[in-house]
């Protein structure tokens, strides 16, 4: 395995882009890349699309056709919600392997104002669909119950649940590339419409459009195009399935693939999660995210609760520790599936870079960043990187 | 093992489960397949093999207990069009060993977010509920739970 850096990154405002096309939000972020790499698409020798949603319709491809047909291989990857980051490993994979020096990952999603994921059953009479008939197969009733779980053997509160919720918010005024940017109180949170219990409106993360690019070199080639500037080194680049457990083929277990994940990044690394300057964690909703505080390592089991009330998580300018989505995560940020685990990585690498687009944030000192996806069905990716 | 999974599009009019795995003679019961090897139970009449120990059976057909305990569960205020809110979906632990989700009944879902606490572990039994009519005009019947005696 060769060392892999992260040459360049490229990231649109997630929101919603009615206007525009799927392979135009990819080809944006992957020009804005290719630029900040100091490349050229002719350097690229591979290349990694993700998208959920459209499949089946080529994106990777039809990306090039916006930005150069060069005639590479392109490989179109599909996840879950961890489609972005899977496609990021495809191209990490190809350097670290030695087959290629250059390589672009791209994530990118349009879901406009698409409601609820989940659900359905029931083949082509609605007679025998069993969503609110057999209980609930959305996605927020999954992380609702995840959350419950945890209540249920540690005591852990609504509050606790709702105070990430508030953090994200405020993380997210001051990222120009999320979705929402407004602050919010716990009051807010606790009192807004209550999706799926006990996850509320401001606990749920939105739908949206986004895409997110990277661009992978070797080492040679970092020294050939990185010119001195600092880039981050891919210390591990890890993936999961759900291994069988007692109650996942009934109520999706987002734990332990998630910690079998992190204990093969961390060995990989060298490091603990002691080391780890800032997460990037996957929280589609705040349960989601208060649990895999434990997972990750960045507390112990049951400590979850504590470790927020303690300031955990909440960027060290404001008073916390232990950074966790200081993006603004999905939560607010935005999570347009494919997207994300690109996007992710762009937050983590920007703070190790010290990278501009990261300015009203930037994590001090931060030498090792975390970025973490699940794809429920379920997929797990963690990539450490360092400087 | 025989096949014993039900075609919605039965001959004889009368009601219908909304699954394969719910019985509703001689009275309503979930049926599940149990891995000969390792014993793991799956809500799943044609299983190949045992995703736990990878065994390939046969897998033995075997009726399940109708009273179980919730493990957790959530209250949904937001669905699909047309589905009425909010209702309660919950897991459900069965003394063979195998979970099973579905929607609890004959309990007030608001009472429930006040006190979180009153369903976990709270003892359930199945009832069969008839939710929907089919295209066939069949009463469509689901398996629910709600609090036992």
């Amino acid at each position: 395995m060769r060392n892999v850096y992260v040459l360049g990154t490229g990231m649109i405002k997630f929101g919603r882009y009615p206007t525009k096309s799927v392979p135009e939000l990819g080809a944006e972020a992957a020009l804005e890349a290719i630029k900040d790499a100091g490349v050229s698409i002719q350097d690229v020798e591979l290349f990694a699309s993700g998208n959920l949603f459209m499949a089946n319709a080529m994106i990777g491809q039809k990306i090039l056709q916006q930005i150069g047909q060069t005639g590479i291989p392109v490989v179109n990857v599909s996840n879950a919600c961890a489609t972005g980051s899977t496609a990021f490993r495809e191209a990490f994979m190809a350097v670290a392997s030695g087959m290629y020096d250059v390589t672009m990952a791209v994530g990118v999603e349009q879901m406009g104002k698409q409601g609820l994921l989940g659900g359905g059953g029931g083949g082509s009479d609605p007679a025998y669909s069993t969503e609110g008939r057999l209980g609930s197969g959305l996605m927020p009733a999954v992380f609702g119950q995840a959350g419950l779980e945890h209540m249920r053997k540690y005591g852990t509160t609504l509050e606790h649940f709702g105070k990430i919720s508030v953090k994200s918010h405020k993380h997210a005024t001051r990222n120009p590339y999320s979705q929402y940017r407004n602050e919010v109180t716990l009051e807010d949170v606790l009192n807004a419409r209550m999706v799926a219990f006990p996850n509320t409106l401001y606990m749920c993360c939105p739908t949206g459009d986004g895409a997110a690019a990277a661009i992978l070199v070797s080492e040679d080639k970092l020294k050939q195009f990185a010119a001195g500037r600092k880039r981050a080194r891919v210390a591990a680049s890890i993936l999961t399935s759900d291994p069988y457990t007692d109650r996942d083929l009934t109520l999706p277990d987002v734990s332990t693939l998630t910690r079998r994940a992190a204990k093969k990044a961390y060995e990989t690394a060298g490091i603990g999660p002691q080391d780890v300057s800032l997460t990037e964690l996957h929280d589609c909703f705040a349960t989601a995210e208060l649990v895999h505080y434990e997972n990750l390592g960045l507390c112990g089991d049951g400590e979850a609760g504590k470790f927020i009330d303690e300031g955990g998580g909440m960027h060290p300018d404001l008073g916390g520790k232990a950074p966790v989505n200081v993006s603004g995560g999905l939560l607010s940020k935005g999570h347009p599936l494919g997207a994300t685990g690109v996007a992710n990585i762009c937050e983590v690498v920007w703070h190790l870079t010290q990278d501009d687009r990261a300015k009203q944030r930037l994590v001090p000192n931060a030498k090792v960043g975390m970025a973490h996806v699940i794809g429920l069905g379920s997929a797990c990716t963690i990539h450490l990187l360092t400087v | 093992m025989p096949d014993k999974s039900k075609e919605q599009t039965n001959e004889q009019p009368g009601p219908r489960p909304i699954l394969p795995i719910f019985e509703l003679q001689p009275t309503p019961h979930l049926v599940g397949s149990k891995c000969p090897s390792c014993g793991a139970v799956y809500l799943d009449l044609k299983r190949l093999a045992c995703s736990k120990c990878g065994g390939t059976g046969p897998f033995l057909q075997i009726p399940l207990s109708t009273k179980g305990n919730v493990w957790v569960f959530s209250v949904i205020h937001q669905s699909f069009p047309g589905i009425k809110t909010p209702y309660i979906t919950a897991i459900v632990d069965l003394p063979e060993g195998v979970s099973v989700k579905s929607t609890l009944v004959d309990v007030d879902p608001e009472e429930l977010q006040k006190n979180p606490k009153m369903a976990f572990g709270m003892a359930v039994e199945l009832v069969a509920n008839v939710v929907a009519k089919d295209r066939q005009g069949n009463d469509v019947v689901a398996f629910q739970f709600r609090p036992s005696a």
